[in-house]
């Protein structure tokens, strides 16, 4: 039965039932319900607890727990994640497995604490140095959030790879009826570190990089062919298809069906991996589309780049524009959606590209 | 033999010679691969008391051991 | 005569990297000795520090990891609480463990992390060629100290064995050793596996650091460098035990 609980409490349960034994990360508004949570959840499943000195510590005795094969985690916002990102580029390059939650905040340098889509372009790039990308899952509900924490494991795991869960402040601060998963047994992985070196290591001065950097690619390849989640909604038919994820995602979807009713022909693609982007979305979209529009909680707009990216891609025929609809922070509601929609159709908005 | 060398990991550091209290290590005129002059150790002057093995950086000597 | 056989432990028993005369080649041997006699080299996780420390990653057959620079505490933090029972031991250098990584050196003392630490000390960044760190001497010339360390303005070279030892009540060990001659090698190794039993035992934090030379950097013969060790290092960074096991409160 569903229960009303608070975002980031239902997540931090979610991913204790999701089997995660090790949580270690610093306080940030508006992700800090996680961890105040596990301080006591975790021990009563076993599991360890550390209030790290920094969300830099906090990562890298993810490194730690990741690398002994233990489901751990670690989340934050904004400018914590910018610390993090040495450890998450370590992560991918030992092949180790771990979720990051982000429950994104406005900003530049210290920003806000206004619930935003501002750090889609570092997330889906792999924001830290090197050659690399994380898988990135993007709920709209706290539902949604609490039913990707399992999966979001499974696929660090089978791809050893990290999985960042991009959330807003809203989805960490917000309550919502929530039904919790079932309890996953956690078990160790067998390449983990047991002080047995049961699992072989290469030298680290021994290292293929050119071979290493091929499989890689070859992975990200897989992920990509494999990994592509959406939701998608009257895309076969529409004039225009809307591109949003998240909460605005959620918003949009009220917008589109509201637009609908009064007879616009008007679509959603709701992105719930953003890396790999779901372009096999993009290739059900109606040939004779008008155009793409993004929905975003940013000023400058950073979805539209990969929406452009992909309808092009996906229609090759015709230079079929990209709008982007940035609100900054805080979710648009449904009026201003199809308020600024009439001023795409009638030319008072240009497209980006 | 009482000591054991494994010359091609001596990097001449010198570290043996200056430790022994027997003075029985020297350098070879050969070099090794890495192009130093491993250590040589004079048999009979050596009474394996292991001090080389101690100081030695680089994993050079086996004191072979035996019993009375 | 009898005499003892004194073979090198299989892990470490191979060529390195290191320069003529480096001092980490003896403790990494100290240490692998230890754990062989005290049975745990199928039980030992190294967190491995960036610096001339990685060279110990390189080929060392067993469970390690390479971490980011400075963050091996926070590492095997996240190790231990995952592995009560197996030794997780970091390996690092003065510039890795202080300088950039004080933060996570000094946080996992302060939490009394039930691990072992052990810092390599030759006063410079060896590694990337010589630079000032955090235990260069007074008036020691590097290679971005070229008149000789100022510490005016650059502060006075740090003793964190000391600092645990007076400030975390909690920790079980500290103590400093060096390599300088057979008599303080094999004292070094005594510490070196008072740590670890302190360790098996749980009794809390342990931290060897290792007065060490880096001949090359500090431009001298490998012989000369351990004259400077027990001339000009010794009385700033004594020799011995800080703090011994059972005088930490539980």
């Amino acid at each position: 039965m569903a229960e009303m609980m608070k975002g980031n409490e239902a997540i931090a349960e979610a991913a204790i039932r999701a089997g995660v034994r090790f949580y270690a990360g610093y306080p940030i508004t508006p992700s800090s319900e996680i961890m105040e949570y596990l301080s006591w959840r975790l021990d009563e499943v076993g599991g360890s607890f550390v209030q790290a000195e920094s969300e830099l510590a906090g990562i890298n005795m993810v490194i730690g727990a990741s690398a002994c094969g233990v489901r751990a985690l670690t989340a934050s916002s904004g400018p914590g994640i910018s610390l993090k990102q040495e450890g998450i580029s370590t992560l991918c390059d030992e092949g180790l497995a771990a979720v990051v939650i982000t429950q994104v905040r406005y900003g530049n340098g210290l920003g806000t604490l206004l619930s935003a889509q501002c750090d889609y372009n570092r997330e889906t790039r792999g924001g830290g140095q090197g050659d690399y990308r994380c898988i990135v899952l993007c709920p709209s509900s706290i539902q949604e959030f609490v039913d990707l924490m399992r999966p979001a494991y499974e696929l660090a795991e089978k791809y050893r790879t990290v999985v960042v869960m991009m959330g807003e402040g809203t989805l960490g601060q917000m309550m919502e009826p929530v039904e919790l998963p079932d309890f996953v047994e956690p078990e160790r992985h067998p390449w983990a570190l047991n002080g047995h070196y049961t699992y072989k290591k290469i030298g680290i001065f021994e290292r293929d990089s050119r071979k290493e950097a091929v499989e890689l690619v070859e992975k990200y390849n897989t992920i990509k062919a494999n990994e592509q989640r959406w939701f998608d909604e009257g895309v076969e038919d529409a004039d225009y298809v809307f591109v949003a994820y998240g909460v605005p995602g959620r918003a949009t979807l009220g917008a589109i069906r509201e637009l609908r009713a009064q007879g616009e022909k008007v679509g959603l693609i709701r992105p719930i991996t953003v890396w790999p982007f779901p372009e096999k979305a993009f290739a059900k979209i109606n040939p004779n589309v008008k155009g793409v529009i993004t929905v975003e909680e940013n000023a400058t707009g950073q979805l539209v780049d990969d929406a452009a990216l992909y309808i092009k891609k996906t229609h090759k025929d015709r230079n079929i524009p990209a709008y982007a609809l940035t609100y900054v922070f805080n979710t648009p509601p449904i009026h201003s959606i199809k308020e600024d929609y009439f001023k795409v159709k009638n030319g008072e908005i240009k497209e980006v590209y | 033999m009482k000591v054991e060398t494994k010359p091609a990991r001596c990097k001449e550091c010198g570290l043996c010679k200056a430790n022994c209290p027997k003075g029985a290590i020297s350098f070879s005129e050969h070099t090794n691969a890495a192009g130093y002059h491993p250590a040589v150790i004079n048999d009979e002057l050596c009474i394996a008391c292991g001090i080389c093995y101690t100081v030695c950086p680089d994993g050079v000597f086996h004191v072979l051991g035996k019993e009375a | 005569m009898a005499t003892k056989e004194r073979k090198v432990p299989a892990l470490v028993d191979k060529p390195m990297d290191f320069c003529p005369g480096c001092g980490h080649g003896v403790v990494s041997r100290l240490i692998m000795e230890a754990l062989e006699e005290l049975d745990q080299l199928d039980n030992i996780i190294f967190p491995i520090g960036v610096g001339c420390s990685s060279n110990l990653g390189a080929g060392l057959e067993c469970d390690r990891l390479h971490c980011c620079h400075g963050r091996a505490g926070a590492v095997a933090t996240g190790m231990k609480r995952v592995n009560p029972d197996v030794l997780v031991v970091s390996y690092q250098g003065d510039g890795d463990a202080y300088n950039i990584g004080i933060a996570e050196t000094f946080n996992a003392a302060y939490r009394n992390e039930d691990i072992t630490v052990i810092v390599i000390n030759n006063t410079n960044f060896g590694m990337t060629g010589g630079q000032m760190s955090l235990t260069t001497m007074e008036g020691q010339k590097t290679s971005t100290s070229v008149h000789g360390r100022d510490c005016s303005i650059t502060g006075y070279p740090i003793r964190f064995p000391e600092m645990v030892a007076r400030e975390f009540p909690g920790a079980a060990y500290a103590a400093r050793g060096t390599v300088t001659s057979p008599a303080q090698i094999n004292k070094l190794k005594q510490y070196i596996k008072n740590a670890l039993e302190a360790q098996m035992n749980h009794e809390g934090y342990s931290i060897v650091e290792v007065l060490s030379p880096c001949p090359v950097n500090w431009g001298m013969t490998p012989i000369k460098a351990m004259e400077r060790i027990e001339k000009e290092l010794i009385p700033y960074y004594p020799i011995g035990e800080f703090k011994k096991r059972g005088e930490n409160q539980k």
